[in-house]
């Protein structure tokens, strides 16, 4: 492909993405006008949310973090052609395995060593899950959306046991979580004036361009990236299907288990364990890896942007008596837009690419 | 009701399946349609049945053109047609199958058509089946019929609903005999009825004995018309073609044998093969003939260990790999090039240098720089037109099986490939086959299945033919004939036991 | 018993949609937005039956959107569905954040005289809100509809093997158009039955999240088969009831874990169903005594719950 091709390819998705965000600011707009409310004080709150002053800013790379964990591990899974719909249960496990840890470690030990165990432990956690999740399809023929949701409950039902039982506060059982943890083992942050950058944004970051790397440059990437093309001429070419989907499944689990991790023990977070913790963070990857394909710089752009919208919500409720919800709307809609205009551009341009 | 088909044009993109194809079948009257696979006959009757328009061309019933433009219509004109794998519903009752899609039943039993008239249906179903000898339960669900009794429902049905144009793709090839002989009762009593029966076949013995007229398509075009009774060698030379004398064969010292086969079978219910023995040995050729679905994939896929065989055992170079999973197979020098270019043998999406990486050692790391460097050599050597960053499905067909060949591994000890020239040009063809060549004189064995007669003779040392499973005695290639493999293929003459080669 | 309609009528919804061959993921959100709808329209409008008719109107246009985009746009069923999930659920709680924890009217309940007065059975089956009997007319309906008329007839083939209901005629895109959006309008049934009677009102979090899931997993466990579908559903109501129950009756036992356990159970109740199918059960069988392995590998296929087989793969006619 020459080099104009390409120019013209990357011109054609920056105004398709252009029309995209109109289309849904549009659909935002009407809804909230249904509603009564101004469209543009909502977008100008939501912009003023998100990027009004540094701190905010941070609370968007807070929450562009796990972003950036579930849609690393999803590239692989996408890359694959499966759906890990179970992602939400392994952001829990990763984060139940973590604070189980942190909790089990001696009160005098060093308190890097204990991230860094925890870190592995949500790793472990997370993975062993998504591990369950990929043997379920491949040995126990189970549909992965059913599979995956089985043990998404499982999951939860899990994590509430374990915040109103075993690791209850002492006094006050309650659902708003676990005894927090001392702010020595939390992660840190880096001050880059005028703003203050969780440490996690940058494992984050690493994350995604790992990910990105190995799809691209190992061979455990190009072989998963030919069981998803086709599964039947990987096989007969020699590729080890089950083997690679299961490590699929597993590696995605894993980097999912660590933002369950940064969840609980984030510069931001709440730094405890409480039910709902994965907050829909898997689900909302899977719509980022859905609008960016394949292409990791995209997803990189497209959760920051997720983030910034999820994060600049948080003051409609205060400012306009609106839901948050008014993200995932917009989130929603960009995606399912996307999605459809990708399904009339393949019906109207026959053998256009 | 006489059934015209005028001047019918049809093309897929570059094929042209029916090149101006023009029959004429009379009223009460059996006609057979006779051809090679790939002759045209499927893509005619399909649309005959509506379910393909034509690009040019007329249908005419009783003198009246007709437009066809979806199975409905074509029902409608009173045309249906019996697939070879009946268009049932396997999980819904015998009598469900025989209701549903009953345009009529608007004009049935109450609330309007809503409800099925379950008793007259029942009646109908007995009194028909009653008329052929046909024995069939309209309770029992349709998933445990045979073959041939789904056909038979599926024939009572279309006469329920008024057929007087009845076509039958290739019926006999998963019945039993007794079936068979039921059937063609059955055709002859519909004949006699004043119908038309259209009878697709590539079944000689059974076209012979059955039909009142055949036309033999070949390539797309009509070969020739014939009235019953005729010569079977008549019908064969008008499917095949003529003898071409053969090319000067070149030399090639034999080795020990890499491939061995004993007492192999396989279940399967189209194609049950039956105690095949062969020794293949290195540098040799052995050619697979017979229609499509005879048996050469099954037996292809168990060599490449891809199925394991129901009985018998399968060696590579002396080690026994019967039922061993088929990495062994690979690891042993055994290379399976499928005829499904894109989705079976090479993985669409994926380029020729990242193929080339798959297949490497593994590492952790895919050395691109590397990879691309030996694509880009290896497309120089096979002559392929495209790069080492070209994504296989942008490839010609032509090209795509050149890639698969640059793709194999250095050395290999059996190379099986199926329809290795099919839908190339000749200039493609003979350079994949000088490559094989190579291959052959360094000591790989060849097993492969083609089609085209003319190919197997040339370029085999043996030739074995699949018919319905069962496969004959390896024949000697610098002796057979054209005509002598198409009868084998059509099952004019017996394909007898082998015996150890 | 009278918790159940909701759920019964969307998973009556879902199986005649995916009968159909088209899956819809999105009833997480579906449902509670058809639930908001139905509530809003019924408080706006005095009206119960303006919120029924608004929540099927919703339940229908989602169910459009994904026919279109998977029947006419040819995206992955799964890839709509799930996004639309989304969108449903947030528009859901935006929408309805006016009207949360606002009272609204409620389906009265209607018991029917004399019959309720029968011993044991009168108050459990005849002292409900006319919802419940609806649920009960809309299994048998739907089960005659499917098993015992000429349309429901195809409905099933359609499913089964469209390429055959093709050749007989069946135009199928717009068949699965058609109960898509049937489907639904049915789950909005279940969702306005939620907030106009089982649990009125509107609020965030709503405390249904989840079933929508547990539905879409009904309708496998009922071998999409509306009676079998209809036992997955009073089952799970019942379970969620258990847990209330127990929950009260095992004070130590941490609160709270017993209302999220039906969810699990069911989605395991699942697997049961669709596990006696795989090769390691089969293997893991053998070992056992030949009797023993025939009568459990019977029972599984009992069981069994087996798809029709062209759900959620386009159908293209040549």
């Amino acid at each position: 492909m020459n080099t104009t091709g390409a120019t013209m390819g990357i011109l054609r998705s920056i105004a398709a993405g252009v029309v995209g965000l109109v289309l849904t600011a549009a659909c935002g707009a009407g809804i909230l006008s249904v509603l009564g409310a101004s469209p543009l004080e909502a977008y100008r709150w939501i912009a003023a949310g998100a990027f009004g002053t540094p701190e905010q800013v941070s609370y968007v790379l807070t929450a562009w973090t796990p972003l950036l964990l579930c849609a690393a591990g999803l590239l692989l899974t996408f890359a694959a052609g499966v759906w890990n719909i179970g992602i939400e249960g392994q952001v829990i496990f990763g984060a139940v395995f973590a604070t189980g840890l942190l909790r089990a470690m001696e009160p005098g030990a060093p308190a890097w060593a204990g991230v860094i165990l925890a870190g592995l432990a949500a790793i472990l956690g997370g993975g062993m899950w998504g591990g369950v999740a990929g043997a379920l399809r491949a040995y126990g023929n189970v549909n992965e959306i059913f599979g995956g949701l089985g043990l998404n409950f499982i999951a939860g039902s899990l994590t509430v046991y374990l915040v109103l039982g075993p690791w209850a506060r002492p006094g006050i059982a309650s659902t708003s979580g676990t005894l927090p943890f001392p702010d020595r083992l939390w992660l840190p942050t880096f001050a880059v004036p005028p703003l203050v950058i969780p440490g996690e944004t940058l494992l984050g970051l690493a994350a995604i361009g790992l990910v990105a790397g190995a799809l691209r440059g190992t061979q455990f990437g190009l072989r998963l990236k030919a069981i998803g093309k086709s599964s039947r001429a990987a096989y007969i070419r020699g590729v080890p299907v089950t083997r690679g989907l299961l490590w699929a499944f597993a590696g995605c689990g894993g980097l999912a288990g660590l933002a369950g991790f940064v969840l609980v023990i984030g510069a931001y977070s709440r730094h405890q364990l409480f039910p709902l913790i994965s907050g829909g963070y898997g689900f909302l990857a899977i719509l980022v890896v859905l609008l960016a394909g394949s292409n990791a710089l995209a997803g990189i752009l497209i959760s920051a942007f997720f983030a910034a919208v999820s994060t600049g919500s948080l003051q409609l409720p205060l400012q306009m008596h609106l839901d948050s919800a008014v993200s995932g709307i917009l989130e929603g809609t960009l995606v399912l837009l996307a999605l459809l205009m990708r399904g009339v551009q393949a019906r109207l341009v026959p053998g256009g690419r | 009701m006489r059934v015209e088909l005028r001047d019918i044009h049809k093309s897929f993109g570059p094929v042209h399946a029916n090149d101006g194809i023009s029959l004429t079948a009379e009223a009460g009257s059996i006609h057979g349609l006779l051809g090679e696979n790939g002759a045209g006959k499927s893509t005619l009757m399909k649309i005959l049945s509506g379910f393909t328009a034509p690009d040019r061309g007329q249908i005419l019933l009783d003198g009246a053109p007709v437009r066809i433009a979806s199975p409905a219509e074509a029902l409608r004109h009173g045309i249906g047609m019996l697939h070879q794998d009946p268009l049932d519903f396997p999980t819904l009752s015998l009598l469900d199958n025989f209701l549903m899609g009953r345009p009529g039943a608007r004009r049935g039993h109450g609330l309007a058509g809503l409800l099925p008239d379950r008793r007259g249906a029942r009646e109908a179903l007995r009194a028909l089946a009653a008329q052929f000898a046909f024995s069939l339960d309209p309770d029992a669900p349709c998933a445990g019929l045979s073959v041939g009794e789904r056909q038979q429902l599926e024939i009572l049905r279309l006469l329920w609903l008024g057929v007087r144009v009845l076509i039958l793709d290739e019926p006999t090839t998963a019945i039993s005999e007794p079936q068979r002989v039921k059937l063609f009762a059955a055709l002859r009593t519909m004949a006699g009825q004043g119908k038309v029966v259209f009878f697709v076949s590539h079944k000689l013995q059974e076209v012979l004995a059955l039909c009142d007229a055949v036309t033999v398509l070949r390539a797309g075009r009509v070969a020739g018309d014939v009235a019953a009774p005729c010569d079977p060698g008549r019908l064969v030379a008008l499917m095949f073609g003529r003898d071409l004398p053969h090319p000067p064969r070149t030399g090639i010292t034999l080795g020990p044998p890499v491939l061995e086969l004993a007492a192999l079978s396989v279940d399967d219910a189209r194609s049950p093969i039956a105690n095949v023995s062969l020794r293949v040995r290195a540098g040799e050729a052995v050619g697979l003939a017979g229609l499509e679905g005879s048996g050469q994939r099954l037996f292809l896929q168990m060599c490449a260990g891809l199925i394991p065989p129901a009985g018998g055992r399968v060696s590579i170079a002396g080690r026994d790999l019967t039922g061993r999973p088929y990495r062994e197979f690979l690891a042993s020098g055994v290379a399976y090039v499928p005829a499904g270019r894109l989705g079976e043998a090479l993985i669409p999406g994926l380029t020729v240098a990242e193929h080339l990486a798959l297949a490497e050692r593994p590492g952790v790391f895919v050395d691109w720089h590397a990879a691309s460097r030996a694509a880009a050599q290896r497309i120089r050597a096979f002559d392929v037109r495209g790069t080492a960053r070209t994504p296989v499905q942008e490839l010609s067909g032509g090209n795509q099986q050149r890639v698969l060949l640059a793709l194999l591994p250095r050395q290999i000890a059996v190379l099986l490939m199926e329809h290795p020239t099919r839908g190339l040009d000749v200039e493609s063809a003979q350079s994949i086959w000088s490559h094989v060549l190579e291959r052959r004189r360094r000591g790989t064995a060849v097993v492969f299945s083609s089609a085209d007669l003319d190919e197997l003779l040339e370029r085999s040392d043996r030739i074995l033919v699949f018919f319905n499973g069962r496969v004959s005695a390896p024949l000697d290639a610098r002796r057979a004939t054209v005509e002598q493999l198409g009868r084998l293929m059509a099952g004019d003459a017996p394909v007898g036991r082998e015996r150890r080669p | 018993m009278g918790a159940a309609p909701p759920v019964l009528f969307a998973v009556l919804g879902e199986t005649i949609a995916e009968k159909a061959g088209v899956i819809n993921l999105s009833l997480d959100g579906l449902i509670l937005l058809t639930a908001m709808a139905g509530f809003a329209a019924a408080r706006a409008t005095n009206s119960l039956l303006a919120g029924f008719a608004a929540a099927m109107a919703v339940g229908a246009a989602c169910g459009l959107v994904v026919a279109a985009g998977s029947l006419t746009l040819r995206q992955n069923q799964v890839a709509v569905g799930f996004v639309l999930m989304i969108v449903c659920q947030n528009l859901a709680y935006v929408l309805g954040n006016p009207i949360a924890h606002v009272p609204g009217p409620q389906v009265p309940y209607t018991p029917i005289p004399l019959l309720r007065h029968w011993p044991i059975v009168g108050p459990l089956l005849f002292n409900q809100d006319p919802l419940v009997y609806a649920g009960v007319l809309a299994t048998a309906g739907v089960w005659w509809y499917m098993f015992r008329t000429q349309p429901g007839l195809t409905l099933r083939g359609l499913g089964e093997r469209p390429a055959a209901a093709f050749a007989r005629g069946v135009d199928v895109i717009r068949m699965r158009y058609i109960y898509t959006l049937v489907g639904g309008a049915l789950v909005g049934l279940g969702g306005a039955s939620f907030s106009l009677a089982v649990k009125p009102g509107w609020s965030r979090p709503y405390g249904i999240e989840g079933t929508g899931w547990i539905v879409l997993a009904l309708v496998v466990f009922g071998n999409w088969d509306p009676l079998r579908a209809a036992a997955g559903a009073y089952l799970f109501v019942l379970l969620q009831t258990l847990a209330t129950v127990l929950q009260s009756l095992i004070p130590s036992a941490p609160t709270q874990v017993f209302p999220t356990l039906p969810f699990p159970l069911m989605i395991l109740a699942l697997l049961l169903v669709t596990l006696g199918n795989s090769e390691p059960v089969r293997r893991l069988l053998k070992p056992l005594p030949v009797g023993v392995q025939r009568r459990v590998s019977r029972a599984l296929r009992a069981l069994q719950a087996s798809p029709p087989a062209s759900l959620g793969i386009p159908f293209e006619p040549e």
